[in-house]
């Protein structure tokens, strides 16, 4: 045991081989089921320690997180159903990998915001980087600003929104759900997309491969004025439908080898 | 990945702790790359010409004669310059091996560039009126206080942490890069570039030299290159998204303009604060929120943009 005491005193590690800052800081003030606590002097695993000692042990539902700090990796893993604010802005990788919570961050977020998100609904109110909610598979993330580039790259379900721009890729790869861009998108929207659904009301620069104007049915319009009025944003502006082609689809061609066997 | 950082103050004040600026925001984004650190920093310009240069790496074996050859070659340095026609005014040796000399000279620098590292293992980092380039193995911590950064006050600068994937890690593979032989235009760059010796060949049979194997070196030297030919910054800067293959985001500053170019697939980030007195930009939002104590809004800048800014 003598010799651990020396790993437990690296303050650093840069390549995480070390487990360090492992203790719940336990500083939040608890008032019944809300809690707040200020995490300008924590690491990030301390901040997301203290999420789950909150969430999963003192049976809080709703946490606010005070100066974030745009520090990377928070409210990560979240698998309960709760309320979380983060009064300030989030890093990369914020809010990953989560199953329920409903999150909502008062300033802005870096890449990848809620990468495999299964349920839930996280709102920004400002601007989120390239990546955002990236293989997201379900729920509802409303970003109030710009994204950047390759926004829903690999979407397998849920609907995202965003009320200002977006830039260049945006839904490749789209497999299911549904993405809403409010402003401009940038060049190869849907580009390589198997299935789902994006709407557009700005300029479109230019369309991805295999990516088509779609037939508007009531189904959108019900869609889209339900996400809208859920989500408190006013009335919705007039939107162009995109859908796949379906022009690379080769799923049901033989393999070579099958082929001959056919034959 | 490597992780790089800019500012510019914007009212023309001309002293700010830009050293101390930029330590803040290259020690928050030490996680991007741990090997080594760089700054470019602006002081304000003089009639006197500032050569920073170094005669040997910080992890070259110390042999048994390494101080006395390394005390010739800095005589040689001097004497060279003195050979040219400058004079010496004050010569600084900020480490074992690096130095910092101002003199008055009116010539061409390229001669200067040119002659001094004629000696030995001797690399100019910077030669100019206002530009000051120093690199070091380390975090920004170390090297500032190696170098006694903290008390630098200018009004633009740019800075680099490393983590090396194209070439050696010591000082001469770290950012940023001085555009040889043209003064005071420096580069830091994330990424990398694919058509790095097509355009170092190039270059190099329009008469420039390379220090390093390291690909971002290119770019200073193609933008000086650029703007000799009559190009501005921004345009130069333009001109690059197209005839550069890659992955990069780079910031390239000259004596008065700071200018971030991002490629068409903007696969580097790079985040953007821009208030009336000051921009910055950094790779991470970690880094901008280090030197400004107030909550603020960001963004990150679409593919293929390029955006300059004048001090």
């Amino acid at each position: 045991m003598e010799a651990l005491a020396g790993e437990r005193m690296i303050k650093y590690d840069a390549r995480g081989l070390v487990e360090v800052d492992d203790t719940v800081p336990k500083i939040s003030e608890i008032d019944g089921d809300r809690a707040v606590f200020d995490a300008k002097d924590l690491s990030t695993r301390k901040i997301n320690l203290e999420l789950r000692w909150l969430l999963y042990e003192q049976g809080v539902k709703d946490v606010t997180v005070l100066n974030p700090g745009a520090k990377h990796s928070l409210g990560v893993g979240i698998l309960t159903r709760c309320k979380i604010t983060f009064d300030g802005s989030l890093g990369y990788f914020g809010c990953g990998v989560i199953d329920g919570p409903e999150i909502h961050v008062k300033g802005r977020v870096g890449w990848s915001v809620c990468e495999n998100m299964m349920s839930g609904v996280v709102v920004i109110d400002s601007n989120a980087g390239s990546l955002t909610g990236a293989a997201m598979r379900g729920g509802d993330l409303v970003v109030k600003g710009r994204v950047g580039a390759r926004t829903g790259v690999d979407q397998k379900g849920g609907t995202i929104i965003v009320l200002g721009s977006a830039g260049m890729m945006t839904g490749f790869m789209l497999q299911r759900g549904r993405m809403i861009f409010c402003g401009d998108v940038g060049a190869g929207l849907g580009d390589s997309m198997y299935d789902g659904t994006i709407y557009v009301a700005g300029k479109v620069r230019s369309l991805g491969i295999d990516c088509v104007p779609g037939e508007w049915t009531d189904a959108d319009t019900e869609l889209i004025e339900r996400k809208f009025r859920v989500h408190g944003l006013g009335s919705p502006p007039e939107f162009q439908k995109f859908v796949c082609g379906k022009k690379l689809y080769n799923y049901d061609n033989l393999e070579p080898s099958e082929r001959k066997l056919v034959l | 990945m490597c992780g790089i950082a800019g500012v510019i103050y914007r009212n023309d004040g001309g002293a700010h702790a830009v050293g101390r600026d930029m330590t803040r925001m290259l020690q928050s984004m030490k996680h991007r790359g741990p090997d080594s650190t760089g700054y470019a920093l602006y002081g304000p310009p003089q009639e006197l010409v500032v050569m920073r240069y170094k005669l040997a790496d910080a992890n070259d074996p110390r042999d048994f004669d390494f101080e006395q050859r390394l005390e010739h070659h800095k005589g040689e340095v001097e004497t060279r310059l003195r050979l040219l026609g400058a004079t010496i005014h004050n010569v600084e040796r900020e480490t074992g091996y690096a130095y910092r000399v101002t003199f008055d000279y009116g010539g061409e620098l390229k001669k200067v560039a040119d002659v001094v590292e004629d000696v030995p293992h001797a690399e100019v980092l910077s030669l100019g009126h206002s530009l000051e380039i120093v690199k070091d193995l380390g975090d920004a911590e170390q090297v500032a206080r190696q170098y006694h950064l903290d008390d630098f006050v200018g009004t633009h600068a740019i800075g680099h942490v490393r983590m090396a994937t194209e070439s050696d890690v010591d000082i001469s593979g770290a950012h940023p890069y001085w555009a040889y032989p043209f003064s005071d235009v420096a580069v830091v760059h994330n990424g990398q570039l694919t058509n790095y010796f097509h355009w170092k060949h190039r270059l190099e049979r329009s008469g420039h030299r390379f220090q390093s194997e390291c690909d971002s070196e290119v770019i200073a030297v193609y933008i000086a290159q650029k703007m000799s030919e009559g190009s501005t910054l921004e345009e130069a800067m333009r001109e690059s998204l197209e005839e550069l293959d890659g992955v990069f985001t780079y910031i390239c500053v000259t004596d008065d303009a700071l200018g971030m170019a991002k490629d068409a697939m903007a696969a580097k980030p790079l985040v953007l604060y821009e208030a009336d007195d000051i921009v910055a930009l950094a790779s991470e939002e970690i880094a901008i929120r280090a030197i400004v104590d107030h909550e603020i809004d960001t963004w990150d800048p679409y593919e293929g943009e390029v955006m300059v800014w004048k001090r």
